[in-house]
């Protein structure tokens, strides 16, 4: 749980500001950005997601950076990346 | 890949461990604690220790918020779940946290109502979808964790969601460092401080252990050049004779940290006068309680909890291994009774944990074993 996983801004959700679709390595879910509002992300950043709330925005570099990092510790991301599958936020 | 090769290169870490090396006094032995968990799992992962001097030893933080988690606590959540019309919510990680009677995963056994999310946002939508049940979150975590359930409140609040409630165990990395430095049991020299809990408090709580203890800290990112950098950072001071917060991940942690974060944790949530740490005991102003303002989403105050302390089971030393005074090797049940499948102790549960992270990478009887080539 303490992990957290970098991911690509697709969208905001209409009628819906703190909310954005992202893509985590190929999986796409919603995340709040509400912790960003000073900053929002655009479609096309990056950043670093934590327990379903975006907690900083990230560059591209530092996102693949993180995300070889992950892939390199097995079991515990392949849990976070199951739970963040089933999650379901809107 | 270009990027992470920045982050990765042996031929790098080599030079940094070769300038560490040469900033070593002779005679003098130095301790440095990495005070998250995530550190930890990097150090182990990566065979770090092997990279440095023998003169520096890598002591374990406290800093995996589910190795903290009194065992009492996990009753109280137990008890609560079991309420009729209750559903528990929990995050993965927790679910074999051991309480006095057995863990989330053996309460769900016989067939009390817990379920695993990834998000409070999650639970929050399990208690739109079941308005005739109760739905408690388990909010756990140090800061990093902490604002995604303030949030989760306000939203709560928002939308005037009567059926949703925390039960809180947020804890804070203030007191518990401030702790250990009062701990007679251990002499620092220095702090690899935690990168995700910064990203949200920055980089400024810290100054006191450099001001009032003449302690070094350096923010560090989970890399395993991150962390060799921040060693060589943190020993520069320590050569220097300074004691300064310096920050190593300005990628992600911003110096003053994240300000919508922290008014969403004041907004909804205050600290606690006090608050048991498994393992540690009890540290003042070390975790978060739900405001008055916001009672009517406070599980303690709408549930019955029995509330009582459980002392730690006999076998368990994961109070020394917290304060980094044992290695997790060292405790009599490692690896035998204790394993991640059958955890006594918490230290063993999460992959954070200080035992599991030795467990996991088969450094179940390290000793130094290479040393490092300065050329
Ligand atoms: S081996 Fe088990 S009981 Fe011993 S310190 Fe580690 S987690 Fe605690």
């Amino acid at each position: 749980m303490c992990l957290g996983i970098p991911g690509e801004v697709i969208e905001f959700l209409p009628d819906q500001p703190d909310l954005a679709r992202v893509d985590v390595s190929g999986v796409r879910r919603v995340i709040n950005v509400g912790l960003l509002s000073d900053d929002l992300p655009k479609p096309g950043e990056w950043v670093l997601i934590h327990v379903g709330f975006a907690l900083s925005k990230i560059d591209e570099a530092e996102a693949a950076a993180a995300l070889q990092f992950l892939e390199g510790i097995g079991q515990a991301y392949a849990d976070e990346m199951e739970a963040l599958q089933a999650s379901q936020i809107e | 890949m270009r990027f992470v090769d920045e982050f990765r290169s042996a031929d790098k870490a080599h030079a940094l461990a070769a300038k560490i090396a040469g900033l070593c006094e002779p005679g003098r032995q130095y301790k440095l604690m990495e005070v998250c968990g995530g550190h930890t799992h990097t150090i182990y992962k990566h065979g770090l220790e092997d990279y440095l001097p023998e003169q520096i030893t890598l002591v374990h933080g406290p800093g995996c918020p589910v190795c903290v988690i009194p065992m009492g606590r996990v009753d109280d959540a137990i008890a609560l779940a079991s309420h009729p019309d209750t559903i528990m919510t929990s995050f993965g990680d927790m679910m074999r946290v051991p309480g006095s009677q057995g863990s989330f995963f053996d309460a769900k056994a016989q067939g009390t109502d817990i379920r695993m999310v990834y998000s409070p946002l999650d639970s929050l939508k399990i208690a739109r979808q079941n308005p005739d049940k109760r739905v408690v979150f388990m909010a756990i975590g140090f800061e990093t964790t902490t604002p995604s359930t303030a949030m989760t409140v306000l939203r709560a609040a928002a939308e005037k969601l009567d059926n949703f409630s925390i039960f809180c165990n947020h804890v804070t990395i203030i007191p518990a460092m401030k702790a250990i430095l009062d701990s007679p049991d251990l002499r620092l020299d220095g702090f690899i401080g935690p990168g995700h809990v910064s990203t949200v408090i920055g980089c400024r709580p810290y100054e006191f252990v450099a001001r009032d203890y003449g302690k070094p800290v350096v923010v560090a990112g989970f890399e395993p050049l991150d962390i060799l950098q921040s060693i060589y950072m943190l020993m520069v001071q320590l050569s220097e004779g300074r004691s300064e917060v310096e920050n190593q991940y300005t990628r992600v942690v911003p110096w003053d940290g994240n300000l919508a974060a922290l008014t969403a944790i004041n907004q909804v949530l205050e600290l606690r006068p006090y608050f048991e740490w498994r393992g540690l005991g009890f540290i003042s102003h070390s975790a978060m309680r739900v405001r008055p303002e916001y009672a009517k989403f406070d599980a303690e105050l709408l549930f019955e909890v029995p509330g009582v302390r459980v002392a730690d089971p006999k076998a368990c030393q994961c109070g020394e291994v917290l304060k980094g005074v044992l290695k997790p090797w060292e405790c009599k049940v490692f690896g035998t009774a204790c394993t991640p499948e059958t955890p006594i102790g918490t230290c063993m549960v999460s992959p954070e944990g200080a035992c599991a992270a030795y467990y996991n990478f088969g450094r179940m009887n390290r000793r130094r074993v290479v040393e490092v080539s300065i050329s």
